[in-house]
């Protein structure tokens, strides 16, 4: 059960549902220092969440919590209207949490088709054994897998590029591969870190319309980190602003815009 | 000129006078190498999965090997023996995830290798405690292994394939076979796979490393067994067992510590040019005994001129 707010159709006709997953009271130190401290939010089924703010604000440790690479010394994590219990990593996958990471990581030894594969290791069942007794069954998901995984290559227009090793490629085009690897998985939630990072202008705009399609086509309920305000303000339903571990700010681009914590933040600190 | 003769000429002299003894002579060696290569797979397994150099593998021949027998002295029937020593393995294997890799799961690469020396030590000692430390009989008959000979006559000559041998070779030519269709074809095979690549990313995609690595020692021990078994038939169980264990890392070498066809190539590679080496070289020449260190010299060689091993991935130097 989703609990709480009340379901609305954006302008452009996405179904914006409850709360998916909601954070309360999050505060995490990494010995003396702070990282995120007492910060709630939430994220709402089929929106694209946004969490903004200059480097070291926080922002990736957040996406580390919900993904269960950090757990925070105080508050909770609650999905789909319960509590969520300390979790691995591994498992927080399995419930359907996809991510990409900020500093890429990828199987560089694998082929792009290999790495786009294991983002399906969640949907295989077959067992050696049953894939010993019963071969037909266990094929027809291998055929299945190859066939989500073909469609989402095609998705990304990287057919090109299928059977490269992934060490090989261009820095904007893992960042695809890895996009590539996270819808694999067929996520109810998608965290991306910085996914539009160290890109330029046309791999940004590319990288932009692939999130919108995403959300759009799938329904995937996406929460995306940027540095950059101006990207994100075009994106985004709603946004989370943060600042030296804190949350300065919450609510639409518009709103979030005319915050004067948020324009002060960013006006204190030099990006380009 | 006359030395030279004897290290150039005469060695492939006798080869061809004699095929059916150089057949005998290679045969042997294959057996050794089969059993290399195995032991060097399970060192791969371990380290593309956890970035560990599993010094315990050789010690982990010996353990299994002595539980086998001792099992079987106190009267439990052979094949049950087997089944009760794999599933020893399979709690070594358990305990060493929880005891060792998951307290230091993160800590840098030579913390966890000395880990591995302390299982060592540990096995070395509850080995001694539990069997005693004298030289044991493999129970070879016992497990239905046949113990006759093949004899064929090539070219007209003896070849003499011991049935052991034999069934040694057919038995770690079939774990190898199921090993690559296990890495290959399931989803916790490519999951391995996966892992030594990036952990961070195997976890993102639902892989678990404590399942993984569990796994990949109990791979280890279930190979231990088999070399164990396959050893003991030929030389007796004792804590010298280890010796051949640690012929790996001169595969390892060879092959690249994380290359599955390299380690089955190296271990190939070594048993059959040692054996050569010995037969025809280091007896006439340099007064035998050299199977205890050519492979070492063999593999230095080779590392002079390519760093990487055989089949290792290339390493480029960052700049
Ligand atoms: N694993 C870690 N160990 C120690 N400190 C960390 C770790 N991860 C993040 N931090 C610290 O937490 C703060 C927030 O970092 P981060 O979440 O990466 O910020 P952002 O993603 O907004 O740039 C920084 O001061 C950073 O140094
Ligand atoms: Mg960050």
């Amino acid at each position: 059960m989703l609990d709480g707010a009340e379901t609305y159709i954006t302008e452009d006709g996405r179904t914006i549902g409850g709360t998916v997953m909601e954070m309360r009271n999050i505060t995490l130190r990494f010995g003396g220092v702070t990282a995120i401290s007492d910060i709630s939010f939430d994220i709402r089924e089929g929106e694209i969440r946004a969490i903004i703010g200059p480097n070291g604000a926080g922002k990736s440790s957040m996406l580390n919590i919900i993904s269960g690479f950090y757990t925070p010394q105080e508050g909770e994590v609650w999905y789909r209207g319960s509590k969520r219990p300390q979790m691995k990593p591994y498992e927080i996958a399995r419930q359907g949490v996809a991510r990409t990471f900020q500093n890429i990581a990828l199987f560089e030894g694998m082929t792009v088709l290999d790495n786009v594969m294991t983002g399906r290791l969640t949907h295989m069942h077959a067992s050696i054994l049953s894939q010993a007794i019963w071969r037909g069954k266990a094929e027809r998901e291998e055929i299945e897998n190859r066939e989500k995984v073909e469609e989402i290559i095609d998705f990304l227009e990287i057919q090109s590029i299928r059977k490269t090793p992934v060490g090989r490629l261009p820095y904007g085009l893992k960042k695809r591969v890895e996009l590539a690897r996270a819808l694999a998985a067929e996520p109810s939630l998608l965290l991306l870190d910085e996914p539009m990072a160290g890109m330029n202008v046309e791999e940004k705009e590319d990288m932009s319309r692939f999130i919108l399609d995403v959300n759009d086509e799938f329904g995937t309920t996406i929460a995306l980190i940027e540095h950059d305000m101006g990207v994100v303000m075009d994106l985004s339903d709603r946004v989370v602003v943060m600042d030296y571990g804190r949350k300065i700010g919450d609510g639409t681009p518009d709103e979030v815009r005319s915050n004067q914590d948020v324009i002060d933040a960013y006006l204190g600190v030099s990006h380009d | 000129m006359e030395f030279l003769s004897k290290v150039f000429i005469d060695p492939f002299v006798d080869m061809v006078a004699a095929p059916d003894f150089l057949m005998q002579v290679v045969w042997e060696g294959l057996v050794s190498g089969v059993l290399y290569a195995l032991i060097a797979l399970g060192f791969v397994l371990i380290f593309r999965s956890s970035r560990i150099f599993n010094f315990a593998q050789g010690i982990m021949v010996v353990f299994a090997a002595l539980t086998l027998v001792g099992l079987h002295e106190v009267g439990v029937p052979a094949w049950i023996s087997f089944a009760l020593t794999l599933g020893v393995m399979f709690l070594l294997a358990v305990g060493i995830e929880r005891v060792v890799l998951r307290p230091l799961v993160g800590q840098p690469d030579i913390i966890l290798f000395m880990a591995t020396i302390g299982i060592t030590l540990f096995l070395i000692g509850g080995g001694e405690l539990i069997f005693g430390g004298e030289n044991k009989r493999m129970i070879t008959e016992e497990l239905g292994i046949p113990t006759g000979s093949v004899v064929l006559e090539p070219f007209g000559g003896l070849l003499i394939l011991e049935q052991k041998d034999i069934t040694a070779v057919i038995g770690a030519v079939a774990l190898v076979v199921a090993l690559l269709a296990f890495l290959n074809y399931t989803r916790m095979g490519r999951a391995v796979r996966a892992l030594g690549d990036d952990h961070q990313a195997a976890l993102s995609v639902g892989i678990s490393l404590q399942t993984i690595w569990v796994l990949v020692w109990f791979i280890a021990g279930i190979i231990a067994l088999v070399t164990g078994i396959a050893w003991g038939s030929r030389a007796g169980v004792s804590f010298a067992l280890e010796i051949i264990a640690l012929k790996a890392l001169p595969v390892l070498m060879l092959g690249g510590l994380e290359s599955i066809t390299g380690a089955i190539i190296g271990g190939l590679a070594i048993g059959v040019l040692e054996k050569l080496f010995e037969i025809y070289w280091g007896q006439p020449l340099l007064g035998g005994n050299t199977e205890a260190w050519f492979a070492y010299v063999l593999a230095l060689v080779v590392l002079l001129f390519r760093p990487q091993g055989l089949f290792g991935e290339k390493i480029i130097e960052r700049v």
